[in-house]
């Protein structure tokens, strides 16, 4: 009844679908970065959308369960293997009694998902299991030798044989709707926001994907109080890079928020690779 | 900021009274309160016509917590200079104003407090401390507040309290919400 990781790659959390509810006491929504891809990978293997599991990042990570589990491996693609036999993506599998599962290096994007059935297992803090990296709530990022227990099997998994994902985009194109400090943003700063392709920093996390080139020129120096946050805020610091806030991201801010990313565009941001590109599109709020 | 405090106060009272539906997360700021709806298809509430009744002050005053604080903090001989006061005074006005949560943030159970005397308003310090320790007080520009846990910081540190500012595991997991009234005791 228990899962032990034989290799945590360079950072695996468990997640969830977070901690909404709680902002007002300064506490970050978290769960998974992209949660469609966790969501999916629970129904896969016959979980409740509540259900627990891991994120990858880049690299993947190699697990390997107690006793015979169906597993499902979403997000980011990868090659994935059971048992040392090459496996499919957004498909149940079933791993034995003391098999493994590894999640290999993406080969686009940037998180991977594991829904394992019955979830993983470990103690909630406020209703949830997931990591939180901006205030340390959850668990600690996954290490070498941790066992996490795993609640009981559900019924039998999804009756599918692939789950029909569209590919991760190249160079996504986000919905941006104007922010309530859009007018902080000069004009040249919003016809940028229209046009150019803005990098991925390597300084990106859960927290927020920082932008670099172009800058964003303000059109206002002073000080803001701070306000609040929502998830896929575009926040712009003095300096004019941009910080497109993901599920870590801090509930309050002292930097105007000139935009706002389209909820089913979150997703998108939280696969993307430092160094890759993407480009917005400034629509009209819904 | 009284009126996002007041704005704040009455939309909790409408999301009791089930007159805001759809509505996941109301988050006070400075100035600002953050009104989430659960899904872009979700009606926006006609919260100009909800609010338009609102008059700055309708909030119901809360009881205050007391908190216990140790005046010794590191920044105290500073903050003196900076006001022009001696330390005695700087301690004596900080503990007789009475305060209330504007809004929280920075980190959990992290209250912005406001009602800190405009003599005692200072700049943060130019850089920030790697590590400020759990319960610490601090001042900064127009407000006062105690770091829940051990964190980088930057406010102003005037001493120090053994209360929990935050736990997980309690029910209410923060000593200080938006709205608490807090007085703070020498200790």
């Amino acid at each position: 009844m228990s899962l032990t990781v034989l290799w945590a790659g360079p950072l695996t959390t468990v997640q969830d679908l977070g901690r909404p509810g709680w902002a007002h006491l300064g506490v970050p929504r978290s769960g998974a970065a992209d949660a469609p891809s966790l969501r999916l990978a629970n129904r896969l293997v016959g979980n409740p959308d509540t259900a627990a599991g891991c994120e990858t990042t880049l690299l993947g990570c190699t697990l390997r369960l107690a006793d015979a589990r169906w597993v499902a491996v979403t997000g980011a693609p990868a090659p994935v293997s059971v048992g040392g036999a090459a496996a499919a993506a957004g498909t149940p599998l079933r791993v034995p009694a003391g098999g493994t599962l590894t999640v290999g290096a993406a080969t686009g994007g940037l998180r991977s998902y594991v829904a394992v059935g019955g979830g993983i297992d470990v103690p909630r803090t406020l209703g949830s299991r997931a990591t939180d990296r901006l205030s340390g709530l959850g668990p600690a990022p996954l290490a070498d030798g941790d066992v996490l227990q795993l609640g009981p099997p559900p019924g039998p998994p999804a009756p599918v044989d692939l789950a029909p994902v569209p590919a991760l985009p190249a160079e996504p194109v986000l919905r941006l709707a104007p922010g309530p400090r859009a007018d902080w943003l000069a004009g040249r700063g919003h016809e940028l926001l229209r046009t150019a392709a803005f990098t991925v920093s390597p300084d990106s996390d859960r927290i927020g994907l920082r932008l670099q080139d172009p800058v964003l020129p303000r059109c206002r120096d002073d000080e803001l109080p701070s306000e609040p946050i929502v998830l896929g805020a575009l926040q712009l610091p003095a300096d004019g890079r941009p910080v497109l806030f993901l599920a870590d991201h801090p509930t309050t801010g002292g930097y105007p928020v000139v935009g706002v990313v389209h909820p089913a565009d979150v997703p998108l941001a939280a696969q993307a690779r430092p160094g890759s590109r993407l480009r917005f599109r400034p629509v009209r709020p819904s | 900021m009284a009126e996002a405090r007041a704005a704040y106060a009455e939309l909790v009272r409408l999301r009791a009274a089930g007159r805001l539906p759809g509505v996941v997360e109301l988050v006070p700021a400075a100035r600002t309160v953050l009104v989430e709806l659960g899904t872009v298809s979700d009606p926006l509430p006609d919260l100009a016509a909800l609010l338009a009744e609102l008059a700055p002050g309708a909030e119901q005053p809360r009881p205050a917590v007391q908190i216990p604080v140790r005046y010794d903090g590191p920044d105290l001989a500073e903050v003196a200079a900076l006001t022009g006061l001696d330390t005695g005074e700087v301690v004596r006005r900080h503990a007789a104003a009475a305060y209330t949560v504007a809004f929280c943030g920075f980190a959990p159970g992290f209250g912005y407090l406001t009602g800190l005397p405009a003599e005692l308003q200072v700049p943060r310090r130019p850089s920030p401390r790697t590590a400020v320790p759990a319960g610490s007080v601090g001042v900064a520009g127009e407000f006062t507040g105690v770091y829940p846990r051990r964190s980088p910081g930057g406010w102003q540190l005037l001493g120090r309290t053994d209360a929990v500012l935050w736990d997980a595991d309690r029910d209410p997991p923060a000593l200080l919400a938006p709205g608490t009234g807090v007085r703070f005791v020498p200790a």
